[in-house]
């Protein structure tokens, strides 16, 4: 459909709608809200990784002024907080929302107190005396496996939570034993704290008169918080309990779960019948909020004579912290084994995954969720083979892509997922073309020669988008279903507010949706709000995480928008006496084939639809209309990436010089979006490459717990990086899209990586571990040059 | 973020400052711009009963020629230090290390009076100081004292500043013709502080002869340290690269690195050499002529 200019606004770099408000601070934060009565609360949380709780004092805390209340677990009436993915034979042990019996991570919440101002509850927090016992802590998920490691809960031996495999173990081991040549690599991937610009933030007040709860939350998907809040933790109905996740300033997946505090905040709110807000301090983020990764994993992938991979064992210990957050099992388990085979032919996969419970903050999903673990291991191995075989890193890749497939006929991998499309070689051949691979190649010959050392990385990636089908899901344990909603309501005017249950926290949805909207309907962007982020606003939606927005939320607007379409075209059909069959709708209005002066706008249509004056017999007035798209598989985006960096070997430091990203994320509706995401993951990526480590001392005491410690990448560390893409079209939904959320933190770790590694290949040196630091890097030289 | 509660003066005049720093003693600290001690305070790590804020003594800042020195106001911002044109032309240096001090909005804020007095181990600063030979103003209610740096810096987060003291101004000498001075350090990821920081300053004859060197090293250890080995090393020698790397490779002596998440002390005592060099050669390309 056109609008008036005539340009299609589905793939237009329209700006970001949103923007000037977060740009002149006219955002509407949780912290933003402020409410008559409020009250604070600050957390008492534990400075041991492991202790049993003997006795806390509060009363040394209700004597400070401005205290209003402080409540621990004997207080506390509510539920565990419950884990939403179920695995065979898990153990899930119980998360309580405050400490009780024991502590199991720094920073579990032990006790809360309410002031009538933060600084009150601070002081109060203060003065709480918490007596502990210490125990002996372990953080290294593999020891904590070990006969005779600190034990967390009496019931889960060996802090063992769950096995998992995946893939066929038999023939994995017969494609070993008959392999020419077999590369193994032991790796780690480090622990991420994820930072979002916008701390975890909460205020819950309950209206004693009605018995309605409402929670303001940082959440990037309110009704699920709703669900799992009502129905699990505070045991009252679903519709008294209201659920607002208004302006959200980044999640990165730490804002999907529930957390102890507003649990703990929801529960005072009730018993003290005033509103209680808490905002988490920077501190306190890097202590509770989720962290990502943390595996350690051995990796042997198998050749034959040619170069072809043959097959791929992995095994990893998974480190899920004190307790299961609300997703943790899923991430090591089906959003990591079913990647394994990324863009590549391997006949035959084992992975096996020991799900471990340690003394450390609780582990879930941080953008790309599991992908990025078997990108990395996969990608990383690649590049040990390549050396091992002695072939170019790009060709090895290269002769071991999948073949096209793009008429729709999935490729199914050996490990569950069959891929919805895919043309790999375009993106790889592109990739090395824009960083000038094969100059770059001789450049990093010449440089050898004096003593300079220059790396380059190759990386492919598959990423696994917009997680679908429910059924599928809800038979591989999932608490949830894996739909959207999205609502088309059309008023008289013609003007459309979209209510989608997914949830925008950096997303760009107002645009981006505004922009499919206005594109079908043929109406200014200015005609179209979007609605998100309020339970009692819009329909049960499933929220925004794994790059699904677009891809599943957006097919579901879709789908309304064809509704009040098709409803329209009746419309106008009867008021221009014609048939159905013979309108053409274009430019936002309906006109009859052959005779285009006969038109009904879409204005006029939507007038008549609410007057109701003159509708074709038997139709209802209004015109707006609700759907739930239920995606039949994943999306599955792709690209190839390259990085060029200079490492000085004196010192150890690395230098980003070139970053090249080749992604296809299938149709986009909006490039400067895509753009922006695929720039973000990419400092992401480059991150955990080179930086950042939420590094737990052995017996579990955070060593980064602040901005001053963990090495969030900068502006001035990146390059100007260039971006390009080629699209191949999902079937899987009808706008063709893969998504594009996390692209770049999936490849740009491996690329990265392999680039320092490779810089460093005159010294003999095959891996190192992340992030590559500069004293890591020293000390692997200067161990190679003795 | 939430600091505990203080009381908050603001005094008109150095006096009325020492004289409440007189009466309030260790209950008391003094505000320059508030870019250490507030973080300090938010994480409660300090604590202080009461604040006196500087910001509203007249005279404390701006940046003066007197005599054959510089004289720094201890309350002129990194970012007024980093832009003197009078600094610039005569002592580069100076600038050239506030430019490398956290970020732009640290450095609208930040005083050089109020991080050299906190002393922060890993702060750019007091390596140029010391490599440059400066003096301290420091003022008390028994009146006005000057403190060669080689007598400032105490320990960890220690200075000859006393109690009821007040660090007013720096002086630092311009240095003669045939003088090159070079600032490099290897910046924390996280911080930007100084993993490791060395401050080269050298004065060479016609002839090529190093007649003066100047070495202060920071980061490494728990305060900024004179390097004398690298010092007594350079003076009086041609500086050829064999000199250098021999003065060079004792940055580390004398200096009790600190081993952390940044790394091993061994490796740390190895920056400290590298970076000793690259200050060399880069000030002594400056003393001869180049920039």
């Amino acid at each position: 459909m056109a609008t008036a200019t005539g340009t299609r606004l589905f793939g237009a770099p329209e700006k970001r709608r949103e923007d000037p408000r977060f740009i002149t601070g006219r955002g509407q934060y949780v912290d933003d809200v402020k409410l008559p009565g409020m009250t604070h609360a600050a957390f008492v949380r534990s400075p041991h990784a492991h202790a049993r709780l003997k006795r806390v004092d509060a009363a040394p805390a209700r004597a400070v002024p401005g205290v209003v209340a402080v409540y621990t677990a004997l207080d506390l009436k509510v539920g565990a907080l419950p884990c939403g993915w179920m695995l065979p034979n898990i153990k899930v042990p119980p998360r309580p929302a405050l400490a009780s019996g024991k502590v199991r991570y720094v920073g579990e919440p032990v006790a809360v107190v309410v002031g009538e101002t933060a600084y009150a509850a601070k002081d109060g927090a203060e003065a709480v005396r918490v007596e502990y016992e210490a125990l002996p802590g372990v953080s290294d998920p593999r020891k904590a496996h070990d006969k005779g490691a600190p034990q967390l809960f009496d019931d889960i031996p060996q802090n063992q939570c769950f096995y998992w495999t995946i893939g066929d173990k038999t023939a994995t081991e017969a494609a070993f034993k008959s392999a020419a040549k077999v590369v193994a690599q032991p790796l780690r991937n480090q622990r991420l704290i994820p930072n979002a610009i916008e701390p975890r933030a909460c205020v819950a007040s309950y209206a004693p008169g009605t018995g309605d709860l409402t929670l303001w939350v940082t959440s990037q998907n309110p009704h699920v918080h709703r669900l799992l809040m009502a129905a699990f933790i505070l045991g009252i109905p679903e519709t008294k309990m209201r659920v607002i996740a208004p302006d959200v300033g980044g999640g990165f997946g730490s804002k999907i779960f529930v957390y102890n505090e507003e649990v703990v905040a929801a529960w005072a709110s009730k018993a003290l019948a005033r509103p209680v807000k808490w905002t988490a301090e920077r501190r306190e983020s890097f202590l509770n909020d989720a962290h990502g990764r943390d595996h350690v994993t051995e990796v042997e992938m198998a050749f034959d004579r040619g170069g072809k991979i043959t097959g791929l064992r992995v095994k990893t210990h998974a480190n899920l912290g004190a307790y299961l957050s609300t997703f943790a099992p899923l991430i090591p388990s089906y959003l990591y084994g079913p990647l394994l085979s990324g863009v590549y032919r391997i006949p035959a996969i084992f992975c096996e995954v020991w799900g471990m419970l340690t003394t450390t903050a609780p582990v879930d999903a941080y953008r790309g969720a599991g992908r990025p673990e078997a990108t990395y291991l996969l990608e990383r191995t690649m590049d040990r083979a390549a050396d091992d075989l002695g072939v170019d890193p790009a060709e090895l890749r290269r002769q071991n892509l999948i073949l096209p497939f793009t008429s729709g006929t999935p490729y199914q991998t050996p490990v569950a997922f069959a891929y919805d499309s895919g043309n790999y070689e375009p993106a790889l051949n592109r990739a090395l073309e824009l960083s000038g691979y094969a100059k770059a190649r001789r450049e990093q010959e010449e440089g050898r020669k004096r003593g300079r050392y220059i790396g380059i990385g190759v990386s492919t990636y598959i990423e696994a988008c917009g997680p679908a089908p429910s059924a599928v899901a809800g038979s591989l344990g999932a608490g949830a279903g894996l739909w959207e909603s999205g609502q088309v309501r059309v008023h008289p005017t013609g003007a459309v507010t979209v209510y989608t249950g997914s949830h925008s926290h950096g997303q760009g949805h107002e645009t981006t949706f505004a922009q499919l909207v206005a594109d079908q309907l043929g109406i200014p962007m200015a005609q179209v709000e979007i609605v998100h982020g309020d339970t009692a606003q819009i329909p049960f939606g499933m929220g925004t995480y794994g790059s699904r927005s677009a891809c599943v939320g957006g097919s579901a607007i879709l789908m309304s928008l064809d509704k009040v379409k098709a409803k329209g075209r009746k419309i106008a059909a009867h008021l221009l006496e014609a048939n159905e069959q013979d309108l053409v709708f274009e430019g936002g209005k309906w006109s009859v084939k052959g005779s285009p002066g006969k038109a009904k706008t879409w204005g006029e249509v939507s007038l008549m639809a609410y007057l109701a004056h003159n509708l074709p017999q038997g139709m209802e007035p209004g015109l707006e209309a609700t759907s739930f798209f239920d995606p039949p598989n994943f999306t599955f985006p792709f690209g190839a990436h390259v990085a060029v960096v200079e490492v000085d070997a004196e010192t150890g430091q690395t230098k980003l010089l070139k970053y090249v990203a080749v992604d296809d994320v299938g149709r986009v509706i909006n490039p400067m979006i895509v753009d922006g995401m695929v720039h973000g993951g990419i400092a992401q990526g480059v991150g955990q490459a080179l930086w950042e480590h939420g590094v737990y001392s052995d017996d579990g005491q955070l060593l980064a717990a602040t901005m001053m410690d963990y090495a969030l990448p900068k502006a001035d560390q990146l390059p100007s990086y260039e971006t390009e893409r080629t699209v191949t079209p999902s079937p899987v939904n009808p706008l063709g899209i893969k998504g594009a959320g996390e692209t770049g933190t999936i490849a740009a770790t491996p690329t990265v990586a392999n680039a320092v590694i490779d810089a460093l290949a005159p010294f003999g040196i095959a891996h190192i571990d992340m992030p590559l630091t500069p004293d890591k890097i020293w000390k692997a030289v200067t161990a190679a040059r003795k | 973020m939430y600091p505990a509660s203080f009381d908050y003066h603001t005094p008109g005049s150095v006096q009325e400052a020492i004289s409440l720093l007189g009466k309030l003693r260790d209950d008391a600290k003094l505000l320059a711009g508030g870019h250490s001690l507030i973080p300090m305070m938010k994480l409660r790590l300090a604590q202080p009963k009461h604040l006196i804020d500087l910001r509203k003594v007249p005279g404390l800042a701006g940046i003066r020629e007197d005599g054959g020195s510089i004289a720094l106001g201890a309350m002129t911002t990194h970012w007024q230090v980093e832009s003197s044109k009078l600094l610039q032309a005569k002592i580069p240096v100076v600038s050239d290390a506030a430019g490398m001090i956290g970020d732009p909005q640290v450095r609208n804020l930040g005083t050089i009076g109020g991080s050299l007095a906190h002393a922060d181990p890993a702060a750019d600063m007091p390596a140029v100081m010391i490599a440059l030979g400066v003096e301290f103003v420091i003022e008390g209610a028994r009146g006005r004292r000057t403190v060669k740096v080689d007598d400032f810096f105490k320990g960890l987060m220690m200075t000859a500043v006393g109690p009821d003291e007040i660090l007013v101004e720096i002086r630092v000498p311009v240095p003669p013709a045939g003088s090159g001075a070079a600032y490099l350090k290897f910046p924390h990821p996280a911080s930007r502080f100084a993993v490791v920081g060395v401050c080269a300053a050298l004065t060479v004859d016609g002839k090529g002869i190093c007649t003066k060197a100047g070495v202060g090293v920071t980061g490494a250890g728990t305060k900024a340290v004179r390097a004398k080995g690298v010092e007594a090393g350079l003076a009086g020698k041609a500086l050829d690269q064999a000199a250098i790397e021999a003065a060079a490779a004792k940055a580390a002596d004398g200096v009790d690195v600190q081993a952390d998440l940044q790394g091993s002390a061994e490796y740390k005592s190895h920056l400290l050499r590298v970076h000793a060099r690259r200050a060399i050669e880069a000030a002594l390309g400056r003393a001869k002529g180049g920039k």
